[in-house]
């Protein structure tokens, strides 16, 4: 065993290692006390997730690390969006504890299932051929199948997870034909041999075939159009600190995924793919931007508002060059504080113990609860892209890229819709603002005030952070352009 | 430069105002007078301080000066303030309207922390503007100018607020995301986005200019207001409280004149004179067109926002007639309107005040009972048809002067414009100040007050002085504008050399 282990060389998954044990520790403290563990087992898995970001930091020496005989990379890049992932998964487990409990959700297996969850994704983010890349993706995707219909006698979350797990198996499905379409016409599952087989110019039919069934799964897990159609669902019918999960950790490590598979497995074939990434990009932000419009529902607007968001961070991706990826790093980074910011405004929104969804809810909040009123408007206006907000630095690195990659007709779109969408964000300024107060919302739990206000800051103050951002960001990206 | 960034401190004080306004606790009398009292006294200090950076200000010179730098975010922006002789003009006005806007605020009781907050936090954004040396920064200002707007459109707006906010949010904005595109697509062929570095030694390619000059133009276009792009500054100022309606009228307004000055003509020589044509039919076109709209008006305040979209369009004539008389005329014009149109918006206040309703027709015959605000307002009204002695008038006159330098038939049918605006401007003042005061409503009305004085009072002092005595203004633009004329002819020399060239390559 020790053996194998030596030749595999596993140090590099040593923090992936460590939570996937951990989650198994949880599972068995859980199942084998008899008191309900919960709270107990949400702290562990906070702590677990914490020691792993510790590993993740403190085991590289800021170079690549490979294990497993190259199938599983460590580089900027990967530790970058791990350390986003990390954090997405910790503040969705902060954000769940009381609202589970006073759904009366409040089971251990939520934890492990979104630390399993968070094992798959950074898998995922480390793949470096085909197969440890669909093995990561299955890990967390089964798991987020089961938290989707956690609420199990709520017909509307088993709903939402059926639906979840019917696509998503059908995307998986693509993904692996493509997959295997790839390894059919390439010779290799590995990323530097594809890369070798696909050089612009030549790349065959079925290479061809194989690279749009791939990018076609991977289109759905970050809920690009067409393959969105199961977000907005999927966003209104789980319990909402679950969706927070969703919206952020999954999103992040599925971008991540995206970014390396197209520049490491198909650097040589960048004008094949950009067209393809182009297409989705300004389907998902001119999508996004207009159908949200007619959404009262917040959690369904904000499922909108995320298939958008998806799309101007393939702008980053459509570039192709190394400062379209630190566009879409500090993109997600950004996108992922102020969706977390903006569903613990959703979870704080409860009258007399019940949760409630629409935005005419939140009328006038302004007067009723002056903090979180602002905390919301500004996240609305910050994922609107107003500067000098955090949201507008996301735009304006990724549109900077495209803009440099001479993408103009991409670039054109995507502000014009980015101006449509405004609308929708104004929207939910004004009902808070505008309008008459309704009753008031019950007193927030701490934590979920404090997840609030504190991505409230970050969307004031991202000017005056934005210098580090940036140098990491800048890091990552390099690290695939080697 | 100066050792002790007296630009950085005009343009964040007023935030460190907002942030203090923030603390104070509770929303009974004696909270609101401190809320009131502070944001007076931070907008006082800031007038203060830009008399002491005016002070510092060396009028010869006509590069930048009072410059603030730090290089940010690894080079890819900079944080750099400066000014010259066009944008220091811009900062005293901005620095000047505040305190009054505050004083005429006072009688506002509807949620006044946010109110003062909402203001402080526009005064830092709109010095930025005027501030700003660095193209994403002028970005950063211009548009999160936006969001206080938009709340005091909202929160404190008349019936159609709602309209009127979004409105005036989605206009600007899908005019100025045109430019950001530009901002970044400049930045990528310069490598820098510093505004003096660029403006020193950098060219752009003739195609380039083109599609540049648009995208600026997209945005300016619609903050100035342009006919036809116009049609949200009725609403904004119908429905905005006093307050903003004066700070939209006085200063917003003017950061799509000082784009055009700071960016379209000397970064984009070639551009303007190519497009110079178009621009003159569409101010003559506004000049004309929204004056007849004006004549037509039964809502004061729509009557004034239509009067200024008029006046804009001799701003952007003087501007494009591209000689000095023209642009001379088009900065002092930014001013003298940013004094008139914000006293005019304060008169219509006054009586908005005292009968709650805006309509021309409510009115009639108030000089019987309020003879005082009749002689203010009649000075206003005749500062906005711009007789002579009033500062209206040096600024048409000279624009009309640089325009007719350029295109004789643009300044005839400019002309028409001056006898247009006499006619609205006088027939409004009969409807509203002569005549018998018949109606009840009017009865018991009452004359203006110390406080009102006080906002009015500056406002005609200073419409009547640099009516008058013009000087220092034309004195601090003067260098900066020949400056920007000079690059203009060598951009568009050099263009034409270059053409010149091709042509005679492709003859051999």
């Amino acid at each position: 065993m020790s053996n194998i282990l030596a030749t595999a060389d596993a140090t590099a998954a040593l923090p992936e290692i460590f939570l996937a044990v951990a989650a198994m520790a949880l599972l068995m403290l859980g199942v084998f006390t008899d008191r309900n563990r919960t709270d107990l087992v949400n702290t562990l898995s906070l702590a677990a997730l914490a020691v792993t970001a510790a590993l993740v930091i403190f085991t590289s020496d800021g170079g690549v690390a490979r294990s497993f005989s190259d199938s599983f990379i460590v580089d900027g890049f990967a530790r970058f969006m791990k350390m986003l992932v990390l954090f997405g998964s910790a503040v969705a487990i902060i954000l769940s504890s009381n609202f589970l409990k006073t759904e009366r959700l409040d089971k251990f297996e939520y934890p492990v299932l979104v630390l399993l969850a968070t094992v798959g994704m950074m898998t995922m983010i480390s793949a470096n051929d085909l197969i440890a890349l669909y093995m990561g993706l299955e890990l967390q995707s089964l798991a987020l199948y089961v938290v989707a219909a956690f609420n199990r006698d709520s017909a509307r979350s088993s709903e939402a997870g059926l639906k979840y797990f019917v696509l998503g198996a059908l995307s998986s499905g693509m993904l692996l034909y493509g997959a295997s379409l790839i390894y059919g016409f390439s010779g290799s599952v590995a990323y530097a041999d594809i890369a070798r087989a696909a050089t612009s110019g030549e790349v065959g039919l079925g290479l061809m075939f194989g690279l749009v069934f791939l990018i076609a799964g991977l289109a759905f897990k970050i809920s690009a159009v067409p393959f969105h159609m199961w977000t907005p669902d999927v966003y209104e019918g789980s319990p909402t600190p679950v969706t927070a999960f969703f919206a952020a950790a999954p999103k992040v490590a599925a971008m991540a995924v995206f970014v390396r598979v197209m520049h490491d497995g198909f650097a040589g074939a960048v004008a094949e793919w950009r067209q393809v990434i182009v297409f989705i990009s300004i389907a998902s932000m001119v999508l996004g931007a207009f159908a949200a419009i007619g959404q009262d529902n917040i959690k369904r607007l904000l499922a909108y508002s995320s298939i958008g968001h998806m799309g101007y961070a393939l702008v980053g991706l459509a570039a192709g060059t190394q400062s379209g990826v630190r566009g879409v790093a500090i993109y997600m980074a950004i996108y992922m504080a102020m969706t977390l910011g903006a569903f613990a405004c959703v979870i704080y929104m409860r009258r007399r113990g019940t949760a409630v969804e629409r935005i005419s809810d939140l009328a006038g909040l302004a007067r009723n609860d002056q903090v979180m009123a602002f905390v919301l408007a500004m996240l609305m206006l910050s994922l609107a892209g107003i500067p000098p907000l955090a949201g507008f630095f996301a735009k304006y690195f990724v549109f900077l890229a495209a803009i440099e990659a001479n993408m103009y007709t991409l670039a054109v779109i995507g502000v014009l819709a980015s101006v449509v969408s405004a609308f929708y964000y104004l929207r939910v300024v004004k009902v808070i603002y505008f309008d008459e107060p309704a009753d008031e919302f019950d007193a927030a739990p701490f934590e979920v005030r404090l997840i609030a206000v504190a991505a409230g800051i970050l969307a004031l103050g991202m000017v005056l952070v934005l210098e580090q951002l940036n140098i990491a960001a800048n890091a990552a990206a390099a690290s695939l352009f080697l | 430069m100066t050792g002790w960034y007296i630009l950085s401190t005009l343009t964040f004080l007023p935030l460190v105002g907002a942030l203090f306004i923030l603390v104070i606790r509770g929303d009974d009398d004696v909270a609101r007078r401190n809320m009131r009292a502070t944001a007076l006294s931070v907008t006082v200090i800031n007038f203060l301080l830009s008399l002491l950076a005016w002070s510092s200000f060396d009028p010869a010179q006509s590069g930048f000066q009072l410059e603030d730098k730090v290089v940010w975010l690894g080079g890819l922006m900079t944080y750099h303030l400066g000014v010259d002789g066009i944008s220091m003009p811009f900062v005293m006005l901005t620095a000047a309207i505040m305190p009054l806007c505050i004083i005429a605020s006072w009688s506002v009781t509807k949620r006044v922390k946010e109110y003062m907050i909402a203001f402080l936090v526009l005064e830092t954004l709109m010095i930025g503007v005027f501030c700003a040396l660095d193209l994403v920064l002028f970005y950063l200002f211009f548009e999160g100018g936006l969001i206080p707007m938009f709340l005091i459109i909202g929160i404190w707006g008349g019936a159609r607020r709602n309209y009127a906010a979004f409105k005036f949010f989605l206009y600007t904005l899908a005019g100025s995301v045109l430019m950001l595109l530009a901002v970044m697509a400049m930045y990528a062929h310069t490598g820098t986005t510093d505004i003096a570095e660029i403006l020193s030694s950098k060219q752009f390619p003739a195609a380039m200019q083109t599609w540049l000059w648009l995208a600026f133009f997209a945005s300016f276009a619609v903050k100035m207001p342009m006919w036809p792009v116009h049609t949200w500054l009725p609403d904004a100022h119908v429905e905005a409280p006093t307050a903003g309606s004066v700070v939209l009228a006085a200063i917003l307004l003017k950061m799509g004149g000082y784009g055009f000055l700071r960016f379209s003509l000397p970064m984009f020589p070639v551009a303007s004179e190519m497009f110079a044509p178009m621009v003159f039919v569409l101010s003559v076109v506004a000049i004309v067109y929204t004056s007849l709209v004006a004549l037509m008006q039964e809502d004061m305040k729509k009557l004034i926002a239509y009067s200024s979209v008029a006046h804009m369009g001799f701003v952007t004539m003087g501007i494009f007639s591209l000689n000095k008389q023209g642009i001379d005329g088009a900065i002092f014009q930014m001013i003298s309107h940013g004094f008139i149109s914000g006293a005019l918006f304060l008169c219509v206040g006054v009586v908005y005040d005292r009968i709650h309703t805006r309509e021309i027709a409510a009115y009639g015959g108030l000089v019987n009972r309020m003879p005082a605000y009749a002689a203010v307002f009649l000075l206003f009204t005749m500062a906005n048809v711009g007789l002579p002695g009033t500062s209206g008038f040096v600024g048409e006159f000279l624009t009309l002067t640089g325009a007719f330098k350029a295109n004789t038939w643009v300044a005839f049918f400019a002309t028409t414009g001056v006898i247009l605006s006499a006619g609205y401007a006088l027939w409004l003042y009969r409807r509203v100040v002569f005549g018998v005061l018949q109606k009840d409503s009017l009865k018991a009305i009452k004359d203006i007050t110390p406080r009102e004085a006080m906002t009015l009072v500056p406002l005609a002092a200073a419409t009547l002085y640099f009516g008058v005595y013009p000087v220092p203004i034309m004195e601090a633009v003067s260098a900066s504008v020949d400056n920007i004329i000079g690059q203009v002819q060598t951009g568009i020399a050099a263009h034409e050399a270059a053409i010149k060239a091709a042509m005679l390559s492709l003859g051999n």
